[in-house]
């Protein structure tokens, strides 16, 4: 049709006029049509966010208004008399992140180094595809091996011998104190370590392969030894990268639901050792919704889930700054 | 003096420190390695045709996971289907109409953050706007369930692959006379096409082993059933039932589910690998 309209020197030069403009209003129309279609699905995306957080909200009003603020500051939980207080579950959650932060964090970057520094090149790709494979696996995986293999694991090895070495150190012993049970806090927050190591690890690689290989070069050019390299190139110049990948690794450990629930015990209280069973938002959230009889039982868990969902919001959202910083700096 | 004994110590360090980073690497995948091994081990062993061809059994019996595996695959069809569209028209207006634009900003950001939100939020979402409306679960409320994760990640990928076509490639078409929605479709679209493609395959795997959203959408259903208006089960539920049950049969069951998924979701993420390496040739 187009090219038929372009070329006006043939007959009928009046039909061809009124053939040509009503191509082109058709392809104006299917422009505007094309164009809204894509914009709308666009805006369909801000629209699932706010429907998100109105849903949420909208849930869980009737438990926040009976709890009021008392909501995220009471530690119980009790369905029978319909008291609910969301601290435990927070607690837990924070506890268990912090832990698997606390692991995650140094290993995962220091297998980052090593991939982008130390590793022979022909290990390197069949390496950092292994770890990015594993950063796809569901996290229902980690949970099941948690409970039939790690859990026992634990509760024959490390937690008796937890128990036996802070045992009779002031403090220490009540952060320890048995029984080990396997299940529990500190096992939860250990399946999580596993569960995000791959995912820091892999976003940490690519971060500290954005630093121009001058840079590098030039610090060895002086004598610098490789860790001198990492610390005072790579590390400076990635920090902002490094850190929104940690967050975002933050961001999954707070909200990941499977790999949790199946260890951490589910229970709500908060206890001072980690080695007790307790609760995080989103395992109490999966355990006990579909088993909610009531409407301000079913309200408080959605409040739960709005906490959460604004926990993480915070947390990605800062994590997701960093890492647009790090674009623009690069693209200086 | 001075110079040689910190030259010692920077040695020394330097050792150290690569020392550490070494031990991490051996660590760490030490312990991803020893899960995976575990799983197959486990897996394999209850593999039997009787997975594939018999349904989930009572407690104490025997059976397969057949009403499972069906359900994964409806509600997981049904959730790329509706999700796919809507991520790649987004992504086409960030790409393309609205690259620079304040709403294409504001969603990219918006999608970053929906992109690793917790899934569990998402399953509480659709069950206040889909379950309670409809009065009962459902298998469709499952598959808006996943088609809201399917989105951010066809989103990202969409957009990211239309910005890697070359511009010389729209405004030759653009110059011949076709209107930009030919010069999407038909030129940027096919330019993008594997990016793309990879971007729906890694969305396939990512829903494929999602647990937390189907829990009070789809909920769980006991019987072979391809009702879209009635609960459905799926592996990823029928994994966390069975493996929190005290019953050795459904304990075992659950090792071949995880299994199964496993290898679902890594088969897909190395095709979405070598389609994406196909194109960057």
């Amino acid at each position: 049709m187009a090219d038929v309209a372009l070329n006006p020197s043939t007959a009928e030069p009046a039909a061809k006029a009124v053939d040509r403009a009503s191509v082109l209003r058709g392809f104006r129309l299917g422009d505007l049509a094309f164009f809204n279609l894509t914009r709308g699905a666009a805006l369909l995306v801000l629209v699932l966010l706010g429907g998100v957080i109105v849903a949420l909200i909208a849930g869980a009003l009737p438990a926040l208004q009976t709890f009021g603020f008392g909501f995220v500051t009471s530690q119980s939980w009790n369905p029978v008399t319909e008291k609910f207080g969301a601290l435990a579950p927070i607690y837990g959650t924070l506890v268990t992140s912090l832990i698997a932060m606390l692991i995650a964090v140094p290993v995962g970057l220091g297998i980052a180094i090593f991939l982008t520094e130390l590793c022979p090149p022909v290990l390197r790709r069949p390496i950092g595809i292994a770890v990015e494979l594993l950063a796809g696996i569901p996290s229902i995986i980690y949970g099941i091996w948690g409970l039939f293999v790690f859990a026992p694991f634990l509760q024959q090895t490390l937690q008796p011998f937890l128990i036996s070495v802070f045992g009779n150190i002031p403090i220490l012993s009540s952060v320890f104190a048995g029984p080990p049970y396997g299940i529990g806090v500190l096992t939860a927050g250990l399946i999580l370590a596993i569960m995000v190591l791959p995912f820091i690890t892999s976003i940490s690689r690519d971060v500290f392969e954005t630093v121009p290989p001058v840079l590098k070069e030039a610090a060895y050019g002086v004598g610098c030894t490789t860790w001198e390299v990492v610390r005072n190139v790579v590390i400076p110049y990635t920090r902002v990268g490094v850190i929104g990948g940690v967050m975002l690794g933050l961001g999954r450990a707070l909200g990941e639901t499977m790999a949790v629930t199946f260890v951490i015990g589910n229970a709500h209280k908060i206890s001072a050792s980690i080695l007790q069973p307790g609760t995080t938002i989103s395992a109490t959230i999966a355990n006990e919704f579909t088993e909610a009889v009531g409407d301000l039982y079913t309200s408080s868990l959605i409040a739960l889930g709005l906490l959460l969902f604004v926990i993480t919001f915070v947390v990605l959202a800062f994590a997701r700054l960093m890492l647009l910083r790090l674009e623009k700096q690069q693209g200086k | 003096m001075t110079a040689r004994v910190s030259f010692a110590g920077r040695k020394r360090s330097n050792g150290v420190m690569m020392g550490l980073c070494m031990a991490a690497a051996v660590f760490g995948l030490t312990w991803l390695v020893i899960i995976l091994g575990t799983l197959l081990w486990e897996g394999f062993s209850g593999l039997s045709t009787a997975v594939f061809t018999e349904n989930t059994p009572p407690p104490g019996s025997a059976g397969g996971l057949l009403n499972a595996i069906v359900g994964s695959l409806i509600m997981t069809g049904l959730g790329v289907v509706i999700g796919t569209p809507i991520g790649i028209l987004a992504g086409t207006y960030m790409a393309e109409y609205g690259r620079h634009s304040r709403l294409s900003t504001v969603v990219r950001f918006i999608n970053d953050i929906l992109l690793s939100a917790p899934s569990i939020v998402v399953g509480l979402f659709i069950y206040e706007v889909m379950v309670i409306q409809m009065g009962h679960f459902s298998a469709i409320a499952g598959s808006v369930a996943l088609a809201v994760i399917v989105i951010p990640v066809v989103v990202r990928t969409t957009e990211d692959m239309l910005l890697l076509v070359p511009n010389p490639l729209r405004e030759a078409a653009s110059a011949l006379g076709m209107p930009r929605h030919f010069v999407i479709r038909r030129i940027a679209y096919r330019a993008a096409r594997a990016g793309m493609i990879t971007g729906v395959l890694l969305a396939i795997a990512r829903v494929s082993g999602e647990t937390a959203p189907l829990l009070f959408t789809a909920l769980n259903n006991q019987f072979a059933s391809t009702n879209l208006n009635g609960p459905m089960a799926s592996l990823p539920v029928v994994i966390f039932q069975f493996a929190l049950s005290p019953y050795a049969d459904w304990q075992k069951l659950a090792w071949t589910g995880a299994l199964i998924i496993t290898l679902a979701v890594l088969t897909l993420s190395i095709l979405a690998r070598v389609v994406a390496a196909r194109t960057q040739k």
